[in-house]
């Protein structure tokens, strides 16, 4: 199908960007790679795309002493690539390769990821593994909203209308901390069946699940588990997956356990 | 607002300037306005591949961009990276092996494939599969193109 009609505008400042956003009917673009489709299956019809690619500030990924920001146009290609984020971010630098194909990654966004809050998707999971900071910027100033109150429901964040998603903010991962990411699809590329997203610091756990519920969840139980066994009975607490085409809410739950028992030795033994 | 722009790219290097509707996706543009039919629709909604170009030398999904959004790019087809040449060895191998049997996938196999070998001279089957893994076909159940591909890779293409 083809898109309807829609008016486009690429600002050059941040400023008339959020004048733009503000706008009634207003989308942003961002890469572009979720919601072209949706454009073009006529799932949404906005009036107006503004398209944010030429804001250079919202590029970029760096190093500030121990926090590594992620400007929200970093792609997942430029996450792959990233020196940073492979020596400070393990898990994200693990995390990226099961996003999508090299094509798609060459467009989408970090930021554009975490704003549609796909409950499928990798990056939401990976930033409650690692109890990132969400900055976003309205017309009335930055806002920083902790990854646990971000994600409000499917399709759903903490953004309001009017505000850009402009920065993530991660803690870069010491010596002595831990973390794994798994996922299980179908094909390489598709769509998470189940996954998780780990971090072990201290003696604590940070269990992330996707594509287990309308969002990624922590599981809390499990994470406070002391052995891998009641770990794994512990998650049914923490999880009632979602069923999909192929896959029971039981299959998903077995899956989950799965995983979390291939990531924990990663996580318990290395301390 | 505007509904419609005006773009200047460069489209196999040739200078291409075009008043487009802002809705209007990269790879309608190739094939409607410049009559580039070698990029083929299959979904337009990202999944199948078909419609992979070259943006500024990464391949991207071409009706996952739109035109405009081209502007300023330069934008290099199937129809350019043949008559340059740089595809031949991968096009004499997939001919060879037979790892085309309808075509339609064909072109953004080709882009796909070379990508992978500008990125990675000595991949593996595995890094093969995962490169190609966006790129759909219905005809050779991947067998063949994989030994196209490696083919290439072992200097034999």
């Amino acid at each position: 199908m083809k898109a309807a009609s829609f008016a486009y505008a690429k600002p050059r400042t941040l400023d008339e960007a959020l004048a733009l956003a503000a706008r009634p009917g207003a989308k942003i673009l961002a890469g572009g790679q979720s919601l072209i489709p949706s454009l073009n299956m006529r799932l949404s019809s906005p009036e107006l795309l503004v398209d944010i690619n030429g804001l250079d500030e919202l590029k970029g990924i760096r190093l500030d002493k121990d926090v590594v920001r992620i400007g929200a146009l970093a792609t997942h290609a430029d996450i792959e690539k990233s020196d940073v984020v492979r020596k400070h971010l393990p898990l994200l630098a693990e995390a990226v390769p099961h996003i999508a194909h090299p094509a798609i990654r060459n467009r989408g966004t970090i930021g554009g990821s975490l704003a549609l809050a796909d409950p499928a998707a990798e990056y939401p999971a990976c930033v409650l593994a690692l109890d990132a900071v969400i900055v976003a910027t309205g017309q009335k100033g930055e806002r920083r909203i902790k990854a646990s109150d971000f994600f409000k429901g499917l399709f759903e964040t903490d953004l309001k209308p009017g505000e850009l998603l402009t920065a993530v903010e991660f803690k870069a991962q010491k010596k002595d901390e831990h973390s794994a990411f798994l996922e299980l699809a179908r094909r390489h590329g598709d769509y998470a069946i189940i996954g998780l997203a780990a971090f072990a610091a201290n003696g604590t756990k940070r269990l992330a699940y996707f594509g287990a519920a309308d969002r990624a969840v922590l599981a809390q139980n499990a994470a406070k588990a002391k052995d891998l066994e009641s770990a794994k009975a512990a998650l049914a607490k923490d999880l009632q997956p979602t069923a999909d085409l192929y896959h029971s809410s039981q299959t998903k739950l077995h899956l989950a356990r799965v995983l979390l028992e291939r990531a924990w030795n990663t996580l318990s033994t290395l301390r | 607002m505007e509904h419609a722009l005006d773009i200047t790219l460069t489209v196999n290097g040739a200078q291409v300037a075009r008043r487009v509707p802002a809705c209007t996706h990269l790879v309608d543009f190739l094939r409607e306005e410049l009559g580039l039919t070698g990029s083929h629709l299959g979904c337009e909604h990202g999944m199948c591949g078909a419609c992979t170009v070259r943006v500024d030398g990464e391949i991207v999904r071409g009706c996952l961009m739109l035109a405009v959004q081209a502007n300023g790019c330069k934008v290099e087809t199937i129809e350019g990276l043949s008559d340059t040449g740089e595809l031949a060895k991968l096009q004499k191998a997939f001919h060879e092996r037979n790892a085309l049997q309808c075509g339609f996938c064909t072109p953004g196999m080709l882009l796909a494939a070379r990508d992978l070998l500008k990125h990675n001279p000595k991949p593996d089957r595995e890094q093969i599969r995962a490169h190609i893994s966006g790129n759909y076909c219905r005809c050779t159940g991947y067998q063949a193109i994989v030994d196209a591909i490696e083919e290439v890779v072992n200097g034999k293409g």
